[in-house]
């Protein structure tokens, strides 16, 4: 009897490891996430604008149809990234997501308080070469840490209605990313 | 024979038991740090690098990108305020008033996530589009079929998902408490 219930207390334990390492392991063997599926579409280190959401040819699921939205694929491990993206007339985002679809930092355009969004993105390594005097006298460049050396940035522009979605398309033609060469 | 036996008899139901739970969580939808407003809920923290491992793996999942936190927040309901499903052949009506945001969308899925095709090529409304009465409130009515004012097409489907996002608003970012709102009442019209 005691003997049953140590092998069923041994199967809980057991199953309770399975569930946690499977749900620790699912970002990694994930085959559909969203890097994945943009793979195929987008060069790396380069944005690219993604076509309109439309009923059966959603690229991901939940994306807000009310915005464009344009994607850089980036991969850090040949230098920092510039990336430029011009406001336009309603309102602006800049999303950085890991490898793993992990949002680690966001911006709008009034936290970035400018025409333009210019942020710099650095692996914490390349952060740590950058000469501090640098730093100083460019206080107003905004350095982004990213936790892994490839992932995605995806810029949003709002059309706040559906006759004005050219207009953010344009305003998104204009973002650039692109990797800065060592000075 | 009976050692063997055991073994066997326990790696099987461990197997069954951690995998089904992992199958049961990630297709049920748990996250921790769930921010609850009537029928709304948002996990603020799945837009951040605090993201718990649940939501982690379902995002991985299903391929979807997070709103980030700097960018705004996704109140995600699947059913009215008493608690009826969506279902695509009833009729809902959304109204009342709306957290401070900059801008707000409202959109309607399938489960899955994905847009439903209509006549009228509409999938939700933004709070610039949408048509308001003198005090500025709104209603949206869901519904399979034509209705006057900001009409919703359903599509007719089983089951839908609504999303409502908020855009450069304090909620979620600011504070945690579920006193935040108020967020728009939804109620079933008729089937």
């Amino acid at each position: 009897m005691i003997r049953g219930l140590l092998w069923i207390l041994a199967a809980i334990l057991l199953g309770g490891i399975v569930h946690l390492s499977t749900v620790l392991a699912m970002p990694q063997a994930a085959k559909q996430d969203a890097y994945s599926r943009l793979t195929p579409l987008t060069p790396v280190n380069a944005m690219i604008s993604l076509a309109a959401p439309t009923s059966g040819a959603e690229l991901m699921p939940f994306v807000d149809p009310a915005f464009a939205a344009a994607v850089c694929r980036y991969d850090l491990t040949g230098g920092p990234l510039k990336l430029v993206a011009p406001v336009s007339q309603a309102y602006t985002s800049v999303t950085f997501y890991t490898r793993n679809s992990v949002a680690y930092y966001a911006i709008n355009d009034r936290a970035a308080g400018r025409r333009t969004i210019e942020l710099d993105l650095m692996t914490a390594a390349q952060h740590a070469q950058v000469p501090e005097d640098e730093e100083v006298t460019a206080a107003d460049r905004l350095i982004i840490e990213s936790p892994t050396s490839m992932g995605l940035i995806v810029v949003r522009a709002l059309a706040p209605e559906p006759g004005l979605m050219p207009m953010a398309r344009q305003a998104l033609a204009a973002a650039t990313c692109r990797i800065q060469l060592a000075q | 024979m009976r050692l063997l036996f055991g073994s066997c008899f326990t790696l099987l139901i461990a197997a069954a038991l951690g995998l089904g739970a992992t199958w049961f969580t990630l297709t049920r939808g748990v996250a921790f740090g769930a921010l609850t407003v009537g029928a709304w809920t948002a996990w603020p923290k799945s837009g951040s690098a605090d993201i718990d491992p649940y939501a982690r793996a379902m995002i991985a999942r299903t391929g979807e990108l997070p709103t980030g936190m700097g960018d705004g927040i996704a109140f995600y309901a699947h059913t009215d305020n008493l608690g009826n499903v969506f279902d695509g052949r009833c009729t809902f009506s959304i109204s009342g008033m709306t957290p401070a945001a900059r801008y707000w969308t409202v959109t309607l899925y399938t489960p899955e996530g994905r847009l439903v095709a209509n006549t009228i090529d509409r999938h939700g409304f933004t709070s610039e589009e949408i048509v308001r009465d003198s005090d500025g409130r709104f209603t949206i009515t869901v519904a399979p079929l034509a209705r006057p004012g900001n009409w919703l097409p359903t599509g007719g489907i089983e089951q839908f998902v609504l999303v409502w996002r908020l855009y450069d608003s304090a909620i979620g970012v600011a504070s945690r408490t579920a006193k935040e709102g108020p967020m728009p009442a939804i109620d079933r019209r008729g089937c």
